[in-house]
């Protein structure tokens, strides 16, 4: 597990500094909100840009762009040129075998579908089943029941204990002859669990069922190696990355990608069309149908150098540090209980207070100028498990600190007060 | 917490000691109203006679904006006819939305302490849910929704 090896070299080099050092290139960090200095903890939902990234957008609109993969002219070169670096920097970001294995798509909610589509319309069949997890956000639920809709396949969901780990023999007694897909988040974003995937994808492989994981909420915390995973699709989004809105990446193994069928029909995903017959590209391009947001998929590129400076292992180690302060410190306060108390999880603390509801936390944690998410965080299944209508969720990035803890902390101390 | 928290001390009394809370006998009109959002969930019943609303009672799992509203809002409709419970709705609906001038002639008296969630825009629906299903409970409707409501482009959609 990558976070113990990160744990290892934390003896090693201290990482306490590493917040203090990176979070001046975040412009947004220094605005207030109600007369309060901001303190993001909404990081799973979305991760803020650094001033490298900002720059990155604005020297491309202003000297690079044109369309790409069209003309001939120098404008179309260039940007045909940054778009496809931008690819292979997300390739060698995940350790991809080829560049055509990387997809670039909307999002992660775009590539799951784009799955759905290409390969569960193809090749999967009345009667078959789809396995997925109590833990997954609803982006790797829904398409997946469309599908079974569609086909008449069953959904298998693999349960979760009280400490919301899943229950492995569980999942592997849910295999059979009919099992023809797993869907698989690699991070819960709710409780924050790491889930064991290589093991599960391992097993699934030797039933000869292919596995997605949805990697939304572990890319910008753990170092993804595709190929020691060795899963066949992995998806993720360049926004909470550091990157952009609108942008994300579908990994899959190119053998599969081949024997997909296309998702969108268009522009720039065909080889020839007559009226009578279209033949598709090649991947990648073939899933990519339409001019795709270009400036995004850049600033995607400068992101993941800004992230690979730092060290995905430096920043999961300085985060684990984090989240271990806010455990500690929110587990001592009476009447707050954590949901999700698995060991191997990453930045992520979603928690109750007795007797107020987590819409009255976020409003008046906001007041403070703490920014937090409140609600069912697109989890709804998770909720149900533990019988819980939302949670608050403080999620964390490198570019936090301790002090921010405090503030937290501080917050929910006045929020009992005012409630009492 | 600073003065213009929408937490102040009259809605944290109410959501700590809801009036006209837990089930009415001989109910006549019943609603229940939910915000699939953040999982409110107010069940209301009335017994009106003729134009009168002679009784009214809630209960629910909410958010206090929510439990605090539909509170005040029994104790206020409690004994008004039908007409002055819709005036008030319309006029509440206004209010948490910005559409109503407060220092301009109304009805809603202390009920106007929920002017600020008009600020809060991710809370509108917890305020103005409790009124929601009362309209309902008057049309006879037996559950309304926050997400078929007409106000609810007013909330953000939250996303993970």
């Amino acid at each position: 597990m990558k976070i113990v090896d990160a744990l290892l070299d934390m003896n090693t080099s201290p990482t306490s500094e590493l917040a203090a050092r990176y979070r001046a290139d975040f412009p947004i960090l220094n605005l207030k909100v109600n007369d309060k200095p901001l303190v993001y903890l909404d990081n799973a939902a979305s991760s803020q840009m650094p001033q490298s990234v900002i720059d990155r957008l604005i020297r491309y609109q202003t000297t690079q762009h044109a369309n790409i993969h069209r003309a001939v002219h120098y404008l179309s070169e260039i940007a045909t040129r940054e778009y496809e670096t931008a690819r292979r920097t997300l390739q060698h970001f995940i350790n991809a075998r080829e560049d055509r294995e990387i997809i670039f798509t909307s999002g992660t909610t775009d590539a799951i579908n784009l799955v759905m589509h290409g390969y569960g319309r193809k090749f999967i069949q009345s009667g078959d089943e789809i396995i997925l997890t109590n833990l997954e956000h609803h982006s790797n639920i829904v398409p997946w029941q469309m599908l079974a809709e569609e086909k008449g396949a069953t959904i298998r969901v693999v349960p979760i204990n009280d400490a919301g780990e899943l229950l492995i023999d569980e999942y592997e007694k849910l295999f059979n002859p009919r099992t023809r897909f797993v869907a698989l988040t690699h991070v819960s974003n709710a409780l924050g669990t790491i889930n064991p995937i290589k093991n599960m994808i391992a097993f699934a492989h030797r039933q000869g069922v292919p596995v997605l994981i949805d990697g939304a909420q572990a890319a910008p915390h753990i170092k993804v190696d595709v190929q020691d995973l060795d899963c066949d699709f992995y998806a993720f989004s360049a926004h909470k990355l550091c990157g952009p809105t609108g942008i994300g990446v579908l990994y899959g193994k190119a053998k599969l990608l081949e024997s997909m069928q296309p998702f969108k029909g268009g522009g720039d995903m065909i080889a020839s069309v007559t009226f009578e017959k279209t033949t598709y590209n090649t991947i990648p391009y073939k899933f990519e149908a339409g001019t795709p947001p270009i400036a995004a998929a850049i600033g995607f590129g400068a992101a993941i150098e800004y992230l690979s400076k730092i060290g995905l292992d430096a920043i999961a180690a300085y985060e684990h540090e984090l989240i271990n302060y806010a455990t500690e410190q929110i587990i001592t306060i009476p009447g707050v209980h954590i949901i999700g108390n698995t060991r191997t999880k990453v930045a992520v603390l979603s928690f109750i207070i007795d007797g107020v509801h987590p819409h009255d936390v976020g409003t008046l944690l906001n007041q403070e100028g703490i920014a937090v998410r409140t609600g069912h965080h697109c989890a709804q299944p998770i909720m149900q498990r533990f019988k819980i209508p939302a949670t608050s969720r403080a999620s964390f990035a490198f570019y936090n600190t301790k002090a921010e803890v405090d503030t937290l902390v501080e917050g929910i101390h006045s929020i009992q007060k005012v409630f009492s | 917490m600073n003065l213009k928290s929408i937490y102040q001390e009259v809605i944290l009394d109410h959501n700590r000691k809801p009036r006209n809370y837990g089930t009415l006998d001989n109910a006549n009109h019943h609603a229940v109203g939910h915000n699939p959002l953040c999982g409110d969930r107010i069940d209301l019943a009335l017994h009106v006679e003729g134009e009168h609303i002679n009784r009214i009672a809630f209960q629910g799992e909410s958010c206090a904006i929510c439990k605090a509203s539909a509170s005040m809002m029994t104790a206020t409709v409690k004994g008004k006819s039908r007409s002055e419970a819709e005036t008030l709705i319309t006029e509440f609906r206004e209010m948490v939305v910005g559409d109503l001038d407060l220092a301009g002639p109304h009805h809603l008296g202390r009920l106007a302490v929920f002017a600020g969630v008009r600020d809060l825009p991710t809370r509108v629906k917890c305020a103005i849910l409790p009124w929601h299903t009362l309209q309902a409970a008057l049309n006879s409707d037996a559950i309304v929704s926050t997400e078929t409501a007409e106000d609810s482009i007013h909330t953000a959609n939250s996303k993970a």
